[in-house]
């Protein structure tokens, strides 16, 4: 026989998923800042810089594309101590959220970049802008505007994604979650909790990107400028 | 009788009354240019005509048939009634053949064989007969235009609706079009006409209907009302375009 | 303790590639099915019928594949339905793709531009007619690279399993860096693993978007 759900079993522990979500909140908060500034950066060299930065870049975005995140997490935490280089567990994860983030970002921002029109470009030039002056105000913000809902997108799924770094002990919301389950053996109960917290999350998390990008980029997300 | 006959036709979209009763009697064999500024309500108006839009109240009889879109299937809301867009809306992925024989087929249930015959005879009506086996992009857009006239005669309707069918066009693909629209007039086809073409609607035309701010406010012989027009409203709008 | 050599570490990283496949296949596969009937469904007229779908698929796409491989695992196991590993990754994978590949699906449906729905309607077609014979033959073609693209995820994903016990590539590697101490090379090698699976498909994902573009929307 099926046992009955009991929540009221979750109640003692609103400690530790308290605790759990702050983690989750703040690694996700500067991975998306930090990835996302790099990333523009990146893809402005990816567009600009010398061939073997290009390449550089390219081997790097296609390297954590095309790898899991938690064999990219794993290697960070346990492989890198081999080179003499330990980190602690939240500082690897960071670093892999920020990595994997990175990578999305860059060919995100790429593709917005290249998106704006060579004619954009020639109205900067016969209006004298310099060529880093067209990329701030004529290219990125345009292309910012344009690629908004999938970076939305792409920073929520690192979000969810770092339901993984539990899994190095770093004592985020999964974690909590695993840690009510060891303790009264409510693995239901508490994963249902954990689900729904991670739902709300990205909820938030996509209506606080669409304030943000309304407050920083004037309302115009998703549709083409034209 | 009249082929169209159309009754104090209203229309809103949401607060906006874009249609505030527009009573209009079309003949069989009528060519009628609706003419005004964007924002009168004269595509609207036209779309109403086959049902792409709903009225909300008024009647609208179409060879003895009144339209309405809650009871009636597509296959019967266009028995009568052709429609060419502005932007041709050909299907991409099917041949220009292809496109003119597709309604007949699964509309009217035509073998391929005879579809394909009849697909030819109006690509040739058209001008257009050696390019059956193209593909839509590879055609300018005055060829794609007249593929889109084959494809909506091919359905052999009582009434042909062309809502701005050369705004979209290069200035010296605008005349091949309108050509066709001028032999079809004289082979005796119903045509109404959203357009900005003056020139066309005075030389080819019937009736000029001049649509303001939701109604018809001034209409009647072509050249008349194109040539003397009675309200201000008429002679400024005539004015800006000219 | 065994010593493990070299070709002994890659030897079983090599054979455990073969349950990432599968399980790949089988997330890939059974996703698409179910995908296509939520499609399919998510296409009625009626609100009633697509908020269910809509639902679904924003409850998969807003939570943590983990956390839906552990509701599958424990979460069936606390409710008295025992499943293995293998079932509940199979399960979990299946329910994740076809939430994403519906997405996907519905979205080349309606970039479809409304000009042709129009154009179909004003020739007489029906809703049916119209999806089968105009919109759907468009729809597929813009679903293609897509569909690809999104294939990497899946396989990336499997290696979730993993946690729940299911022996794929990522465990083995654990198993074996437990046996073996030797963190750098084996997750350097798992990584390669992946790569040689996934690469290949993002690039031919890349081509077909690049091939579909050239010959424009026929």
């Amino acid at each position: 026989m099926a046992m009955a759900l009991d929540f009221s079993a979750l109640a003692p522990y609103g400690g530790e998923v308290a605790a759990g979500v702050a983690t989750t909140i703040s690694l996700t908060a500067v991975a998306t800042l930090v990835g996302i500034t790099a990333a523009s950066v990146l893809a402005w060299l990816k567009l600009n810089g010398p061939a073997g930065v290009r390449w550089g870049i390219q081997a790097y975005v296609e390297l954590v594309r095309n790898t899991p995140f938690i064999v990219q997490l794993f290697f960070i935490f346990f492989g890198l101590p081999a080179l003499g280089v330990s980190l602690e567990a939240w500082v690897a994860a960071l670093i892999a959220m920020t990595m994997n983030l990175t990578a999305y970002a860059t060919e995100i921002v790429r593709a917005g970049i290249e998106s704006i029109g060579k004619g954009q470009l020639e109205a900067a030039r016969v209006l004298g802008l310099s060529r880093r002056q067209t990329y701030r105000h004529v290219v990125l913000v345009p292309a910012l505007r344009k690629i908004y809902p999938a970076l939305t997108n792409q920073c929520i799924i690192v979000m969810l994604g770092s339901a993984v770094i539990s899994q190095i002990s770093v004592e985020e919301l999964t974690w909590a979650a695993n840690f009510i389950a060891s303790r009264n053996f409510r693995n239901f109960e508490a994963y249902i909790l954990a689900t729904l917290i991670y739902l709300a999350l990205s909820i938030g998390m996509r209506q606080l990107f669409r304030l943000a990008g309304w407050h920083f980029l004037g309302g115009r997300q998703g549709r083409p400028s034209s | 009788m009249s082929l169209v006959r159309v009754d104090a036709l209203h229309k809103s979209f949401g607060h906006l009354e874009v249609l505030k009763g527009i009573d209009l009697k079309v003949s069989a064999g009528e060519v009628v240019s609706i003419i005004g500024r964007s924002g009168s309500g004269k595509s609207t108006f036209l779309r109403c005509l086959n049902q792409l839009e709903q009225h909300d109240s008024g009647r609208i009889e179409i060879n003895g048939q009144v339209l309405d879109a809650n009871s009636m299937a597509p296959a019967l809301l266009s028995e009568n009634v052709g429609m060419v867009f502005q932007n041709f809306n050909l299907f991409p992925h099917k041949t220009v053949g292809e496109n003119v024989m597709l309604a007949p087929m699964i509309v009217r249930g035509e073998r391929e064989r005879e579809a394909s015959r009849l697909a030819r005879r109006m690509l040739e009506r058209v001008g257009l007969a050696d390019r059956f086996d193209a593909w839509p992009e590879q055609l300018s857009g005055g060829q794609q235009q007249r593929v889109a006239i084959a494809r909506a005669l091919a359905m052999s309707p009582k009434v042909l609706l062309c809502d701005e069918i050369t705004s979209a066009l290069d200035p010296e693909l605008v005349g091949d079009v309108l050509k066709v629209l001028e032999q079809l007039a004289r082979d005796g086809m119903t045509l109404i006409l959203v357009t900005h073409e003056m020139s066309f609607a005075r030389d080819v035309g019937s009736r000029v209907v001049f649509m303001h701010q939701g109604r018809i406010h001034e209409q009647g012989d072509s050249r008349e009302v194109l040539s003397q027009p009675r309200t201000p409203e008429l002679q400024q709008f005539l004015s800006a375009v000219r | 303790m065994m010593d493990f050599t070299l070709w002994d570490i890659v030897r079983n990283l090599l054979l455990s590639m073969r349950w990432t496949v599968v399980l790949s296949l089988i997330a890939f596969i059974g996703g698409g099915v179910v995908a296509l009937l939520l499609t399919v469904i998510r296409l009625s007229p009626s609100r009633w019928v697509q908020w269910p779908v809509m639902a679904y698929v924003e409850l998969f796409q807003g939570t943590p594949l983990l956390m839906q491989l552990f509701l599958a695992f424990f979460g069936l196991g606390a409710l008295g339905i025992q499943v293995s590993a293998w079932t509940a990754a199979t399960l979990a994978l299946v329910l994740f793709t076809s939430a994403f590949l519906t997405d996907i699906w519905q979205g080349c449906i309606r970039a479809i531009p409304p000009g042709q729905w129009q154009g179909a309607r004003v020739l007489g077609l029906g809703r049916l007619q119209t999806l089968h014979h105009v919109i759907l033959p468009q729809a597929l073609r813009l679903a293609i690279a897509p569909t690809v693209g999104f294939s990497v995820q899946v396989v990336k994903g499997t290696a979730l399993a993993s946690i729940i016990g299911f022996v794929e590539l990522t465990r083995t590697g654990t198993m074996l860096n437990n046996a073996t101490f030797k963190p750098f090379l084996i997750f350097a090698l798992v990584a390669l693993g992946y790569f040689l699976l996934c690469y290949p498909l993002s690039l031919y994902a890349r081509h077909l978007e690049k091939k579909l573009n050239v010959t424009g929307s026929r």
